[in-house]
């Protein structure tokens, strides 16, 4: 009887790794990089910036423009086999000039490894990466909290739109430095133009990948839908 | 147990006119109405059907309430209603952000009259300590509130305190009052109910939170 899945043994493709540390034993900076680190290193020589370790954790600096090559890589190569995207998200620092980052948490369960690659992005520069949603799907929800928090635009994303914030907020990227805390309108405006939403607007045609349960939905949905239409918007 | 006494041998030997109720229209108006108001009042607070839109940690404190500890039974409350048809009283556990104002606006309109709102909890009532972008600063700019519990969140003795606020003022209203019956229109220009200014004025931070900085750039 065989399994109707892949079981993936954490750790297995290297037997003879060091079991993984406790936390007391991790020196904050320093200690020993992600293998990756210098194998990657050695593959893209062009897009590699810097690595440094902290807390154990390799981070390493590529440029944005191939980010998807190396991500891919990660994931396809034999000796890597980064299989799981952990998260995608961005940091702006308070001070002006330095760069936001993009982030992305890499881990292979077979070598048991974690990866942080991180791609700066100049300040005044359009904010623009390449999406790795072909290389993991998980990524869609991920990317597009990514561009409705700080308004870095994922380029081959499948359905790029806000996904906290309703689609017609206009007040701008709230996790953005310079975005004050209330927000940029006054309290009252911000009540009428969350208001004036269409709460039932959730669904839309390219989000129905649901398709299959397109015919379970309600008549006037449906009917709305067929038509083309983001339901209320 | 709730025998009535006898009726004294001596009431009936009274002269008849002791027994008569006199009635006079003119300087007893309105004596069916009250107490028509007493009965369908006394009915309606004994029996109020919540519709509960929990949206955080009051909505535990909200649960504890209805469980058998506390049990809101005992108001005629167990009785949760999740569709804002059969409701009559929404309370709101939880902070409301902007993205839910539509929806708790919708299933206000929704409720069939006579209903009434609990505002339960600091962030249902005045936004809370999340004094940002994404919360609404009390739910009483999207629809017109009864009760304000306060707490964070309230313990579920408060919850009962509030619940039985709103029943003293279930039994004080009047049928013959119909502004209490009128659904209330929004403003179609700005879809609010009360104007921009009172809720810029009623979205001011107050306590610490006027010290708080703002983003420096």
């Amino acid at each position: 009887m065989s399994a109707p899945f892949t079981v993936v043994h954490a750790g297995h493709a290297a037997p003879d790794a060091p079991a993984p540390r406790t936390a007391r034993q991790v020196p904050h900076r320093g200690g020993t990089p992600n293998p990756s680190a210098a194998r990657l290193q050695a593959k893209f020589p062009q897009q590699y910036v810097r690595h440094e370790v902290m807390w154990g954790d390799t981070t390493v600096y590529v440029l944005p423009e191939r980010v998807q090559d190396v991500v891919r890589w990660l994931h396809d190569d034999a000796g890597e086999q980064y299989d799981y995207l952990v998260d995608v998200t961005a940091v702006e620092y308070r001070d002006v000039e330095q760069p936001l980052e993009v982030v992305w948490h890499l881990r292979s369960l077979p070598y048991r490894r974690f990866l942080r690659l991180k791609a700066q992005l100049p300040k005044g520069t359009p904010l623009r990466v390449p999406s790795v949603w072909p290389i993991y799907q998980g990524a869609d929800w991920l990317e597009r909290e990514c561009f409705d928090m700080f308004g870095i635009s994922f380029d081959g994303h499948p359905d790029l739109r806000r996904i906290l914030m309703w689609e017609q907020y206009r007040e701008g990227y709230p996790l953005r430095k310079d975005f004050p805390l209330r927000g940029r309108f006054s309290r009252a405006e911000q009540l009428r133009q969350a208001l004036s939403q269409n709460p039932e607007a959730k669904y839309s045609m390219e989000e129905l990948t649901i398709a299959d349960a397109f015919e379970d939905l309600p008549l006037d949905m449906r009917r709305r839908l067929a038509g083309g239409e983001r339901t209320g918007e | 147990m709730g025998l009535a006494p006898r009726p004294d041998a001596s009431v009936a030997a009274r002269p008849a006119s002791d027994h008569v109720v006199s009635y006079d229209p003119q300087s007893q108006e309105g004596w069916i109405t009250t107490r028509l108001d007493m009965l369908v009042n006394w009915g309606r607070a004994n029996s109020l059907w919540p519709m509960p839109f929990g949206t955080a940690c009051c909505a535990i404190e909200f649960m504890a309430s209805a469980a058998s500890r506390f049990d809101l039974a005992r108001f005629g409350m167990e009785r949760m209603s999740f569709s804002p048809r059969q409701a009559d009283v929404l309370i709101c556990a939880g902070r409301v952000p902007f993205k839910l104002a539509p929806v708790i606006r919708r299933i206000y309109q929704q409720m069939p009259q006579p209903k009434w709102v609990i505002s339960m909890g600091a962030c249902a009532s005045s936004g809370g300590m999340f004094d940002n972008y994404a919360v609404v600063q009390g739910i009483d700019t999207i629809i017109p509130v009864d009760v304000y519990v306060p707490g964070c969140p309230p313990r579920p003795e408060g919850l009962m305190y509030g619940i039985m606020m709103l029943q003293e003022k279930v039994k004080r209203e009047r049928m013959s009052d119909q502004s209490l019956r009128e659904e209330m229109d929004p403003d179609p220009a700005s879809n609010l109910y009360i104007p921009p200014a009172v809720i810029d004025e009623l979205s001011e931070p107050f306590g610490n939170s006027v010290h708080q900085t703002r983003s420096g750039l």
